[in-house]
């Protein structure tokens, strides 16, 4: 699809995209104003304040956007996910250009300028107002501008907690391999950074004292705040208007997801099947890192889908085992002591490291397991994902266990290796065992016979109270037991990855060919 | 020392040091009468605390010990922006804000001692044309889009703006060429007189104490060397008043 016909399609979705954008970093800028100004106008009367205070400004700026999203997740009335956590988190970004700038440019009024205002007979407030600011102004204004740009950029981040912005559409795109979802993403934040270094640059050249042309450029501040004041209304009034409607329902789930695609239409089903039983669902989908399980043990989500290997090993830190009833029935038993959360009954896939050969192959050799192929690996080359070649319970272990003997190791690109394996450029790959790919390029996953891998069964988590609310949840999470195949999972998988399609309509048709 | 007049005080310094914590003495053991009317200059060169002892009138500085009295009242008695509104203030180049008009610079202490528009506007005019500058073509200018010497004229003007019974002015024409200097300094000896204004103007320039002092009061290292008549200056032996007008000598020399 030409990136041109893409935008055609999805304009209107963009533009509301673009609006949450705007909205978040125009509501972060103005709390940091309101702030970070302030602030640093009592920095420049209390000398011994400046250091520590422009320290924890500069040491909030230095951490990484995702971890303190993580760090802001657990804490009550500022964290949680959506955009209040964002808007936290932009706003601590935002202060300290402001605080700086504003204590540099205070500071930066000539001398003899503010002598001259004192021995006129002005009172402190009257020094500020009339002569520090207005001559400061300019200075400022260009912390503001820092500022903003910075938020531009940060928020495409926020996307991971929830918060929408064109963050959305960057992350679907890295994780697609979608280059139209990206360049969408991309370009747009890179577009309203320049229009607000643009807009906020006219409003900088306002306060100083070279140009003459002051009344024009007004004019076009103005405009441009009118503008910006307009799409803040709109938002503010779509927003309350929604929310009223939502907070009305008792029975509201809030459903999460990790941000790839599988997990994001296992939570697409249940929110599903919860709304066509009258139980209105928010949707935080495609959350980044750890961020579902925070929000599932703080309360901010009620159910995600998790994978049990992943809860076993990097949240219950657990060292890996290959039984997958044991592992099953420790995390069930440790959700429910340490989180009060619900495991679900197995949905009826596993997404483990699937040991691919092309089909062609499998059927001239007879090769139905690993240990079936390892006599053959002497004379093949093989091609893995960083990920398997770096990790516990990867490659080493792996030619260990079944004694292979490689041709030649590959590394590369996950995503690639699918290609590289059909066309003949390697003999083996390490996959996910339900990408879509693995049936539409006919290649053959070889069986774990000496149970390698540690499982990864498809499972719900949901947290206690949230089933006693929702008798709902109970019910659907019973007719999830064992109905997703991974023959299904591929091809739910691919028709997302492969066919770029929406997942809404996706699950919608699933549902409704499996009468769930 | 023979005091020519028996005018009442407006300033005065009794025993008044003021020093920082980091530095020696700035001004040790200071008395100074000025006297309602006059025009004193204190002279000496950069370093010498005639700034410092400027800045004691108007209470941008208190006093370490000994105490400065104005309108028979220590500074520190008085409320600070009240004392100041009394005084102008003039510094070089003036110090106006580069964000307000001529016409808001010289209007700026009436507005904050509450006058209403058309007074103010009013008393603007006067002023401008007061110090030589055309309302109509300077009002609605900023200070960058005048001359070094016109800049000096709004600077009086401010200090005028209130009618104050004092001005301060800190080396009021040093920046200025000679030229415009020296018609700046026949003028404004001509308004202080015509006005009636007291004065405390310091400078390095021997000749522009000469020229407009009632009396010079010659600072050394923190302290009042000498204070006299300018004729009795040129007249003095005091070393350092010697070294003065040996320059004035040696320049005058040079142009004949």
């Amino acid at each position: 699809m030409s990136f041109w016909h893409f935008l055609q399609l999805n304009w209107s979705d963009l533009l509301l995209r673009v609006q949450e954008h705007i909205v978040l970093v125009f509501i972060a800028i103005l709390a940091a104003v309101i702030i970070g100004v302030p602030t640093g106008i009592l920095l420049t009367r209390h000398r011994s304040l400046r250091g520590p205070v422009l320290g924890i400004a500069n040491v909030m700026q230095t951490i990484p956007s995702l971890a303190l999203f993580g760090f802001l997740i657990p804490l009550p009335f500022i964290g949680g996910i959506g955009a209040r956590t964002a808007l936290v988190a932009l706003v601590l970004y935002s202060l300290l250009p402001i605080i700086r700038n504003t204590v540099t440019g205070i500071l930066g009024v000539e001398p003899s300028v503010r002598e001259a205002a004192v021995a006129m007979g002005m009172t402190d407030g009257q020094v500020l107002r009339q002569v520090e600011l207005p001559l400061a102004m300019g200075v400022i204004v260009t912390g503001i501008r820092v500022a903003t740009v910075i938020a531009v950029g940060v928020t495409t981040i926020a996307a991971a907690v929830g918060a929408g912005g064109l963050g959305v559409y960057i992350f679907r795109g890295l994780r697609q391999y979608d280059n139209n979802l990206l360049l969408a993403g991309a370009l747009s934040a890179a577009l309203l950074a320049l229009a607000a270094d643009f807009l906020l640059g006219l409003v900088e050249r306002q306060f100083s004292f070279e140009a003459k042309r002051r009344a024009g450029l007004a004019r076009v501040a103005l405009a441009a705040g009118v503008l910006l004041v307009l799409v803040v209304g709109i938002s503010l009034w779509r927003s309350s208007g929604g929310a009223g409607s939502q907070t009305a329902s008792q029975s509201r789930v809030a459903v999460g997801s990790k941000d790839f695609t599988e997990s994001a239409l296992l939570a697409e089903i249940v929110a599903q099947m919860l709304e066509a039983r009258g139980v209105s669902v928010e949707r935080r989908l495609e959350l980044g890192g750890n961020l579902p399980h925070e929000a599932l043990v703080s309360g901010t989500l009620d159910l995600y889908p998790e994978y049990t290997g992943t809860a076993f090993t990097a949240i219950l830190h657990h060292a890996p085992i290959s039984d997958p009833r044991a592992v099953y029935e420790q995390v069930k038993q440790d959700y429910a002591s340490k989180f009060n959360v619900d495991v679900s009954a197995p949905v009826g896939f596993e997404n483990t490291f699937a040991i691919l050969v092309r089909g062609a192959e499998a059927r001239r050799f007879n090769l139905k397991t690993i240990s079936d192929a390892a006599p053959h690996t002497t004379q093949w080359r093989a091609g893995f994902g960083q990920d398997f070649m770096s990790r516990e319970d990867g490659y080493p272990g792996f030619s260990k266990t079944y004694g292979l003997k490689f041709k030649e190791v590959r590394e590369m690109d996950l995503s690639l290796t699918y290609i590289a394996l059909s066309s003949n450029q390697v003999d083996l790959i390490a996959a996910n065992s339900t990408e879509g790919r693995i049936t539409t390029l006919d290649l053959f996953q070889l069986a774990d016979d000496r149970h390698y891998f540690p499982p990864y069964e498809a499972v719900y988590l949901v947290r206690q109270d949230s089933l006693a609310r929702v008798p709902a949840l109970r019910e659907v999470l019973a007719k999830l037991a064992n109905a997703i195949s991974t023959e299904d999972m591929r091809r739910l998988n691919f028709e997302i990855d492969g066919n770029k399609r929406d997942p809404k309509e996706v699950v919608k048709e699933w549902l409704a060919a499996k009468a769930l | 020392m023979p005091q020519e007049s028996t005018n009442d005080p407006l300033v005065q310094f009794h025993n008044v040091t003021f020093s920082l914590p980091t530095a020696a003495n700035i001004i040790s053991d200071l008395n100074l009468t000025v006297e309602k009317g006059e025009t004193l200059v204190l002279l000496g060169e950069s370093g010498c605390g005639k700034t410092t002892t400027l800045k004691l009138v108007n209470r941008l500085l208190t006093p370490s010990s000994g105490e400065v009295r104005v309108e028979d009242r220590a500074t520190t008695a008085w409320d600070p922006i009240a004392l100041r509104r009394r005084i102008g203030y003039v510094i070089q180049e003036g110090g106006l804000f580069p964000h307000f008009t001529i016409a808001r610079n010289v209007g700026l202490v009436p507005v904050l001692s509450g006058w209403d528009a058309a007074r103010t506007s009013e008393r603007v005019r006067e002023l401008l044309s007061l110090v030589g500058l055309d309302p109509e073509r300077f009002a609605e200018r900023y200070p960058r889009e005048l001359s070094g010497g016109q800049r000096q004229r709004v600077g009086v003007a401010r200090a005028l703006a209130a009618d104050p019974p004092l001005l301060l002015l800190d080396e009021p024409f040093g920046a200025l060429d000679p030229l415009t200097r020296a018609s700046l300094q026949r003028e404004f000896a001509d308004l202080t007189s015509r006005l009636g204004k007291t004065a405390i103007l310091v400078t390095h320039d021997v000749r522009e104490a000469l020229i407009l002092a009632r009396r010079i009061g010659l600072m050394h290292k923190g302290r009042l060397v000498l204070l006299e008549t300018p004729e009795r200056f040129l007249a003095s032996d005091n070393p350092q008043a010697h070294a003065y007008i040996e320059t004035l000598n040696l320049s005058d020399g040079g142009a004949r």
